[in-house]
Formats: C-alpha cells, structure tokens, sequence
C-alpha cells in the first residue's frame, strides 16, 4: 500500500504504477504461499490462512473493539502532544528566558525512549489506561515540539522586519508571520509523531497487558491490536498475529494519509509552482 | 482612502552626521561614519558603493531595524532617531522592500498586498482589496491576484512587493538592492516598471545598489559611498529628464554621467578589495 503511494506520488503514469505495484505485492504473498506449503517459513502462515483467519475476526465485536480502543488512545495521546506540543514550542521561541529555562531539561528527557516510562508512568499513573495515553502522549510529543521549535526559530527575519515596516504590531508579527511561517513545520512533526504513536501504543499495550477492562469475547481481542497481537503469540495463534500485524499497518496508514491530506489542506502554498 | 497627492510631496530625509558603529565580540566595526545626506521630498536618490559598505545599516536606521550610534536622521522634520533615541519605530511612512524579496510565502498575491492596510486597521477588507486590485491593475499584475509568491516569476515577485509596499501610502520607499538577482533584461523591465510606477505615486526613493547603469536610470541624485566605513563621497545630480525609458540608456547624457561617476566607484571599489585582501 505505501508502494503504491509513493509510486502515485510521482504523478506519472497512474495506472501503470498501481498494476506494478500490485505485481510486486501479488508475487510476494504468491511466494510467500508456496513456501508456506513446502513448510521453508518456519512456522509462519500462509497468506490463505491469514486471511481465513481475519475473515473470523471481522465478526468478533473484540476486533473492532482492540481497534477502538488501540484509535482512542493513539488519538487521544497525540491531541493532547499535538496541542501541549505546539504551545511549548511558540512559547520557546517567542521567550528567550522560557526557551533558556526549559531547553536543557527538554533535552535532558527527550533521549529517554517513551517505552522506558512504561514502568513509571504504570506506578504514577491511576489507571493502565491513563498509562498507556501518557506513553503515546510522549512518543509524539517531543517530535512536535522540537519540530515547532525549530520552524519558528528558522523563520526569515526579513518576513518581520517586512511586517513591522508596514505598521504591524507584535501581535500580528505573531499571528501573521510566526503562526504560518511555523505551519509546515508543525505539520511535518505532527506526520512524524503520529507514527510513532502507532509504534508506542502496540508496545505500551503489550507490555501493560493491554489495560482491558472492556471485557471482549476472549481469543486474545478486546485490549487494543497490540495487546491482540501479544495475546496470540501467548495463545499461540499464529495467523491471529499477522493479522494483528497487518491491522497496525493498515491503520497507521489510514491515521498518516488523513494527516497528510490535512497538512495540505492547511498549508496551501506548498509545493506549489 | 487617501491617494498620494502630487501636489504636496512629502518624505524629506535628512541624515545628519549619523554614526554607527558595530560592536560585535569588543572589537569595534564603524559602518557609517558621520554620514550626512540631504533627500527632497519625491526625490530618487540612490545609494552606490561596494558591496559591505555600510549602506545597508544606514537603510536600517531609517527604517528603524537598528540603531545608530551617535548623530540624527530626521523625516520631514520629524526626529526618527538621533539624540536620546537611538533606534526609531519601524512605520508604514518608510516601507521597506528587500533584497531577495520578502512576501509571505503563505499569503496569495492579493492577500500580500492587503497585508500594510488591514493589520494598521486603515480600511476595511473591502476597501483594501478594492485599492490593491486598482494598483494591480496598473502594474499588469491583475490576474496574478490568487497565486502564491513561489507560483510567480522573480520579476513579477518584485512587481508584487512594490504595489504591497505602496498599499502603505508612504511618503518613503526604501530598497535594498531589489534587482540584484534579475537578469538583466528582467532588471530593465522592473526599471521601466518602477518608474512608470513612480511617475504615478510619487514618493522619495531610497534606494540601494552597486549597480551604476540602474543608479543614473533610475536616480535624481547619485550618492557614491566611501568604501567600510561608509559615507557620502561623491554627489552627482542626473539631470536627465523624467520621463524616462531605455533609449536614455544609449543617450549621450547617460555615457557622460556614467564616465563622470565610474571612476569614483571604482576608487572605492579598488579599495574595498584591498580592505578584504588584509582582511582575508
């Protein structure tokens, strides 16, 4: 799917790339079959079985419940590093003391890896649900900050020097000039952070165990894909895991394109000739 | 909505014995030294002198980017900066149009141009587009209005930027070397442009460059800066008359002022290469 993004992408010759693409993905799983069938993928299931095994998934009310729950928190960590993660950032670069004071510390914690809270966040945080937003909260959020950061500081003095000299107050320096001139920035950290959302929360369920008091019909579903995923490796159902897998992707697809799609739609005079 | 009026021009500059001096790791730069330049309101008067003179600061002290160290400039007898101000106000009265161009990427043409009026909160959005599609339209610009700056051609980038910065109805245009990266039959075009466009609104030009041929085109008044630190060295008045167009180039007038003021360039500029010589 992303193959045939990138080759659409180009622009030229639509059709042509879609058919290539398909081709490429069409030979793999063709492949990928007939090794499973003369047993050389150790263990790994065949496409056909995968796909058996999704067509059951799609009536089990736990499925659609591990994506709901998987969305939810992907969505609600990145709003909540999205909006934090913004202010931060115009906050730094519109006060020098705020950016000398917070700085250091910023970079003092952005090395830590979001999954080497999960302890702390599972011990500081009340609920496993709270937990887990707080761990896709930190995957995205120093990416939009030092993102934002940097597209406000790199912004053209002569683009303010040109707004005051035509009678421009501060404020609208900062609203007319600080504010777009960071747009493609933030948006840029926002694609970046969304991705490694999806990448953090399949870990953070894994690892705290899914946080699933929502119930589910059993099978492994109902604790978010990653906990899906977790659970069908415990339980040993192997083509459960691929589809587990294939969920994710699929769905950081969907959350990447939409953001594109917004990003463009709020910046319109990139890429523009 | 006040047109510039002709009959009362305005934009006296009076740069009075202006010194700037740099000082940027303790060791002390002069970038000006005790400059003084008389400017008539509606007067052309462009600035040459090697590249790094110092003109450019003297360009932000009018327009109230830096401060100066000692000595005054005054706009129509209004104290801009000088003694107990070092640093003026930036203000729509000295709008300043830059050397690689500075619209906003992010606003279309139209929104550009609206840009001086609306955040002064001068006219309304109406009035404004009403005025800027009014001076578009004298400019040729009239069906570029919704493009982006990147959609356009430089040339037509800087056509823009004039019409934005006289949206500000100012009594002074600065410019920093606004052609510099035009080719040269693009550059002559803007000059008719520029002209044509202040034989319609008439302003005082301060305008900066290093390039003799578009300083005696465009100019009343020719000022040849001294090379680091920069000051006034040689004043020639081009009395060719207005209005003018790219036959004067080829006129007997325009070789004789360009032999008079060449040598004085080259001075300085034989000068600023051995300054970069030590330097370097």
């Amino acid at each position: 799917m992303a193959v045939t993004a990138t080759l659409a992408a180009k622009g030229h010759g639509r059709g042509s790339d879609l058919v290539g693409a398909g081709l490429s993905i069409g030979s793999v799983l063709i492949l990928w079959e007939v090794m499973a069938a003369a047993d050389l993928t150790a263990g790994v299931p065949a496409p056909t079985a995968v796909l058996a095994a999704w067509w059951n998934l799609l009536f089990d009310g736990g499925y659609w419940q591990s994506w709901y729950l998987s969305a939810f928190r992907v969505a609600a960590g990145f709003f909540a590093a999205l909006v934090l993660g913004v202010l931060l950032g115009l906050a730094m670069v519109v006060s020098r003391t705020l950016y000398g004071i917070t700085f250091p510390i910023f970079e003092v914690l952005r090395p830590i890896p979001p999954l080497a809270w999960v302890p702390a966040a599972i011990i500081f945080w009340p609920t496993t649900e709270l937990s887990i937003a707080f761990i896709t909260f930190l995957g995205a959020f120093y990416t939009i900050v030092i993102n934002t950061l940097d597209g406000g500081r790199a912004i053209d003095q002569r683009y303010v020097q040109a707004a005051l000299s035509m009678g421009a107050s501060r404020m609208n320096v900062f609203r007319r000039i600080v504010l777009p001139g960071t747009l493609p920035s933030v948006t840029t950290g926002a694609a970046v952070g969304m991705g490694i959302t999806w990448e953090v929360v399949v870990a953070a369920e894994m690892i705290s165990g899914g946080g699933s008091s929502m119930g589910g019909s059993g099978g492994g579903t109902g604790g978010g894909l990653g906990f899906l995923i977790w659970n069908s490796y415990t339980g040993g159902s192997y083509e459960q895991i691929i589809v587990g897998m294939l969920s994710i992707g699929i769905a950081g697809y969907l959350s990447s394109g939409l953001l594109r799609r917004f990003g463009q739609w709020a910046t319109p005079w990139i890429g523009r000739r | 909505m006040n047109t510039p009026c002709l009959s009362r021009p305005r934009g006296a500059i009076r740069i009075q014995d202006v010194v700037k001096v740099y000082d940027p790791h303790g060791a002390a730069v002069t970038a000006v030294d005790h400059c003084t330049l008389d400017i008539a309101p509606g007067e052309i008067c462009m600035i040459v002198g090697p590249s790094g003179c110092g003109k450019t600061s003297l360009l932000n002290a009018i327009a109230g980017f830096h401060d100066i160290t000692s000595g005054a400039i005054y706009l129509d007898d209004r104290l801009l900066c000088g003694p107990g101000r070092p640093q003026s106000e930036p203000g729509a009265d000295r709008v300043v149009v830059f050397q690689n161009g500075a619209l906003f990427p992010w606003k279309t043409v139209l929104d550009n141009i609206t840009f001086g009026p609306l955040v002064q909160g001068r006219s309304t959005l109406r009035e404004a587009r009403e005025k800027a599609r009014a001076l578009m339209a004298d400019a040729g610009l009239a069906d570029v209005e919704s493009s982006y700056p990147a959609q356009l051609s430089s040339g037509v980038r800087r056509r823009v930027e004039i019409v934005r910065a006289l949206m500000n109805d100012p009594s002074v245009l600065l410019l920093d070397e606004p052609y510099r990266a035009l080719d040269s039959l693009t550059k002559s075009m803007m000059h008719e442009s520029l002209l044509q466009t202040y034989y319609r609104n008439k302003v005082t030009i301060f305008f900066i460059t290093h390039d003799l041929e578009e300083a005696i085109f465009l100019g009343d008044k020719v000022v040849v800066m001294t090379s680091r630190p920069c000051r006034p060295k040689k004043i020639v008045t081009v009395d060719i008359p207005h209005p003018r167009d790219h036959n004067v180039l080829t006129s007997r007038r325009f070789r004789e002022l360009m032999d008079e003021t060449m040598s004085a360039v080259h001075e300085e500029a034989q000068a600023a290469f051995a300054a970069g010589e030590r330097e370097g």
